[in-house]
């Protein structure tokens, strides 16, 4: 299922040579970080790719570029999904916004913010929205520490002397 | 060493008092804790899945009105017994502190589960590591969740403890 569908997709999408190929029914394309906004454009103009599912990343520490941010589209009228992955470096980590695509976006931009500090150019709300304000880092890098905790409120006395008040 | 305020002494520093106020004041606070031990309103702070065993244990066939801890009041002001039932986080920890102050004394704090206990099996950027770094816990409840009897036996020790307390209504004042 899916593969006429996916043809003029991947012939559109991949026109340049990109990396593209059908994976547990959804087809994968890898484009460049500048490419992404106009992939997902023609996958909603064109394609009817209506529904903008997840933008999440992956912090592969060691390589470079270090991040793979990835997002995922749903079509309700062909009723598959697509999606597109990008490398960016550690010292940019910037995608373009797609809150002018899709308005879902600007919320999960913002956790992809809080957990990744992947930047996305246009969304101009990137407060913390499962952090807190003061929080340091993010979390679900690779080389956060795992037992690094930033407290809101300051422990009991027992706590400090117990650790030997560090 | 700061004094905890529930166990202010009745006798002021130095002071001498006759053998029969000794006696009273025991008696007085024998009759208190056992008024004080019957009558425990809960304060649900329900934050995760511990809360379905919470559920189980407010039903019928456990009965917990047997203890005086069945009817939860959904004010802190109207609360003797803060049960905090699930993992708390560091975001959340305000306004746990927060509903803590806001409860009267005397008042009693039960963490209900290993997350409340000692943050469980998180240890993460996020879970706080027990809200005892927050705020005193009078009686811990360990299980993931734990099971409604684990839950009655955590209530009686807590009438135990509160029967066996000094209930200080007259202050070192007096």
């Amino acid at each position: 299922m899916g593969a006429e569908v996916f043809e003029p997709i991947t012939a559109s999408l991949a026109s340049g040579g990109e990396e593209a190929g059908v994976s547990h029914g959804i087809l994968v394309v890898n484009v460049a970080p500048s490419a992404v906004e106009a992939a997902a454009r023609a996958l909603r103009n064109r394609f009817g790719f209506d529904v903008f599912l997840d933008v999440t990343a992956i912090d592969w520490i060691g390589q470079s570029p270090r991040f793979e941010v990835v997002w995922h589209f749903y079509s309700t009228e062909h009723k598959v999904r697509v999606r597109l992955k990008t490398r960016v470096p550690e010292s940019a980590p910037t995608v373009a916004s797609l809150t002018p695509l899709y308005g879902s976006a600007a919320f999960m931009e913002r956790e992809c913010h809080d957990m990744y500090g992947i930047g996305f150019a246009g969304n101009a709300d990137l407060r913390p929205i499962l952090l807190y304000e003061g929080f340091e880092g993010h979390p679900l890098r690779k080389d956060y520490p795992k037992e690094r905790e930033q407290p809101l409120v300051p422990y009991r006395d027992w706590v400090a002397s117990e650790r030997g008040g560090d | 060493m700061t004094m905890d305020p529930r166990t202010i002494p009745i006798h002021p520093e130095g002071g001498t008092k006759s053998a029969a106020f000794e006696y009273i004041s025991t008696k007085k606070d024998e009759l208190v804790g056992w008024a004080r031990k019957f009558s425990i309103f809960p304060y649900p702070f329900v934050t995760a899945c511990c809360a379905m065993e919470f559920m189980a244990v407010s039903s019928s066939p456990y009965d917990t009105d047997r203890f005086g801890a069945a009817l939860p009041r959904f004010s802190p002001r109207q609360s003797d017994l803060l049960m905090v039932v699930g993992t708390v986080t560091h975001k959340q920890a305000p306004i746990l502190l927060k509903v803590y102050e806001q409860m009267c004394e005397p008042k009693w704090v039960m963490a209900f589960g290993v997350c409340a206990t000692s943050g469980g099996f998180y240890q993460n950027y996020a879970a706080l590591p027990g809200i005892d770094r927050v705020i005193p816990v009078d009686i811990y409840i360990p299980g993931c969740p734990p099971r409604p009897e684990t839950v009655i036996d955590g209530i009686m020790r807590l009438q135990d403890k509160i029967a066996r307390a000094k209930h200080p209504i007259i202050t070192k004042d007096f």
